[in-house]
């Protein structure tokens, strides 16, 4: 069984955000990250790049595969989380500890479109 | 059973419930459902290049050839030379077409009664394979046999594994075989073929017998200890090895000599590709293979494209890794020819970003053969 948060809004491709007023910290599933086993490299966009929802802004790489990563939300990066380039297992360790990304929305609408927590498990259907 | 019918069933090697009992992850593989890993790909591994491990490779391809002009047949299909080399031996090489595309490679196997060959080939390669030795043999005295569904294979690979043949099965010959030998040993009375072969860079064995067997010899292994490996490190360790895996380094549009493997082809003998190879050789040939090293941990996969700095696409990756064993990020890629020498500087574009790398040794990891 994976883990899901409650208070989180989860994608369809499996990313969650944190909303913190403007702010939204972007990250993986637990059920992600046991879909991919032992993350080897996350591939992040820089400070001050522009993501946009439902693109791509980075991937997780695992020994065998490689997953894109898909932004749920548009807007600014004002971090990437740097700790992860060391220690991608992080990922793994604690899925909703490791944000990837923290963007300053541009367009707060969007959320709407994410999943609940409740939505999310019925997704997954475990 | 007509050859024609097109199946898209999945086959199932005789140790598929082993693995289901062992919760591995499964995925199709060349037409057979197979497991990818037990544990971490990372895990399973390492078992090979520090311990033991052992990989269910039923689903590779077994055709016995006898008959007295079985020698001069193969060497007519194979690249490599099989005239003087004496039985207990086995000999790596490829099948060609008359392009030099490669039909397969396969090992050969020289029995010990005389005009008795044994061919192990690609499981993704089995129909196809035996179809062309079939229409190749017209005319030549010999008998053809796909032993596939009959045999049954095991690999046991790693530092460790004579030690284990040996305590766990009680194999004392494998102390005597020198890498790419065998021998023929009994197991509940049925023949068992035990190789000093592998896939993996190194020391390691092969065993072969019948279906039934493999299940009882797979269950003892696990008992004594061995680690269960899937497709998945089969694959990070041929790769580190700089072995190549047929569809990716070889195809019949990769021929030997574009895979850097023309010493398996031996020019002083006829064989089917020879003409066309030997034009390839004299530097006919538009592509090379090669290993590529990049400065970054992201990684190169199949199908990236390989870019000179002005962004200019000279090639295309075939396999890479951040490779477990070397902790560096590698692939082999598919390369124009002028581009192919070592220290080549080369970009590789892994998504929206490019990383910029240079030509190096296929043979990213030392192997440890036995002598």
């Amino acid at each position: 069984m994976s883990k899901i948060l409650e208070g989180l809004k989860y994608s369809e491709s499996h990313e969650w955000v944190k909303v913190d007023g403007n702010t939204a910290y972007i990250g993986v599933s637990d059920f992600a990250q046991k879909e991919m086993g032992d993350i080897t490299y996350v591939d992040m966009p820089e400070e001050g790049d522009d993501v946009m929802a439902g693109e791509e802004f980075g991937a997780l790489e695992s020994v065998k595969a490689s997953s894109e990563l898909i932004s749920p939300v548009s807007g600014t990066v004002l971090a990437v989380n740097s700790e992860l380039e060391d220690a991608p297992e992080k990922v793994n360790e604690d899925a909703y500890g490791a944000w990837i990304i923290k963007v300053a929305m541009s367009n707060e609408g969007e959320l709407d479109a994410l999943m609940d927590a409740a939505g999310y498990k019925a997704l997954i259907g475990e | 059973m007509s050859d024609s019918i097109i199946t898209t069933e999945l086959q199932k090697t005789c140790l598929y419930d082993a693995h289901l009992a062992l919760n591995a992850k499964m995925s199709p593989f060349a037409g057979f459902m197979m497991p990818i890993q037990y544990d971490t790909i990372t895990v399973e591994h390492l078992a090979v290049r520090e311990k033991v491990g052992m990989f269910d490779v039923s689903h590779m391809g077994e055709i016995f050839v006898k008959g007295p002009q079985a020698e001069a047949f193969i060497n007519h299909i194979f690249t490599n030379e099989i005239r003087g080399f004496e039985p207990g031996k086995v000999l790596y090489g490829m099948m060609c077409y008359p392009d030099g595309g490669v039909v397969d490679d396969l090992l050969v196997y020289r029995e010990y009664l005389a005009d008795h060959f044994l061919l192990v080939v690609n499981a993704a390669n089995i129909a196809k394979d035996f179809a062309w030795i079939q229409e190749q043999a017209k005319g030549f005295d010999c008998v053809l046999d796909n032993a596939s569904d009959r045999i049954g294979q095991i690999a046991v690979q790693g530092p460790e594994a004579e030690k284990t043949v040996i305590e766990v099965l009680g194999y004392k010959e494998a102390a005597d075989l020198g890498f790419y030998t065998f021998c023929d040993v009994e197991y509940n009375g049925e023949r068992l073929i035990l190789s000093r072969t592998g896939y993996t860079g190194e020391d390691g064995f092969e065993l072969y017998t019948t279906p039934e067997n493999i299940v009882e010899i797979w269950d003892r292994l696990l008992k004594a200890g061995v680690q269960p490996c899937g497709l998945g490190c089969r694959d990070t360790l041929r790769f580190e090895a700089g072995l190549p895996l047929y569809g990716d380094e070889l195809s019949p549009e990769i021929s030997p000599v574009m895979a850097g493997l023309g010493m398996f082809c031996k020019y002083d003998k006829d064989f089917i590709g020879k003409e066309a190879l030997l034009e390839q050789k004299a530097g006919n040939v538009a592509k090379k293979l090669v290993g590529i090293e990049i400065e970054d941990k992201a990684i190169p996969r199949a199908g990236y494209p390989v870019e000179l700095e002005d962004g200019r696409e000279v090639g295309v990756v075939t396999t890479g890794y951040h490779s477990i064993s070397l902790d560096k990020s590698i692939c082999f890629a598919l390369v124009d020819k002028e581009f192919s020498a070592l220290d080549t500087p080369l970009w590789i574009r892994i998504r929206k970003k490019v990383f910029p790398g240079k030509v190096v040794k296929k043979r990213f990891y030392q192997t440890n053969y036995k002598k």
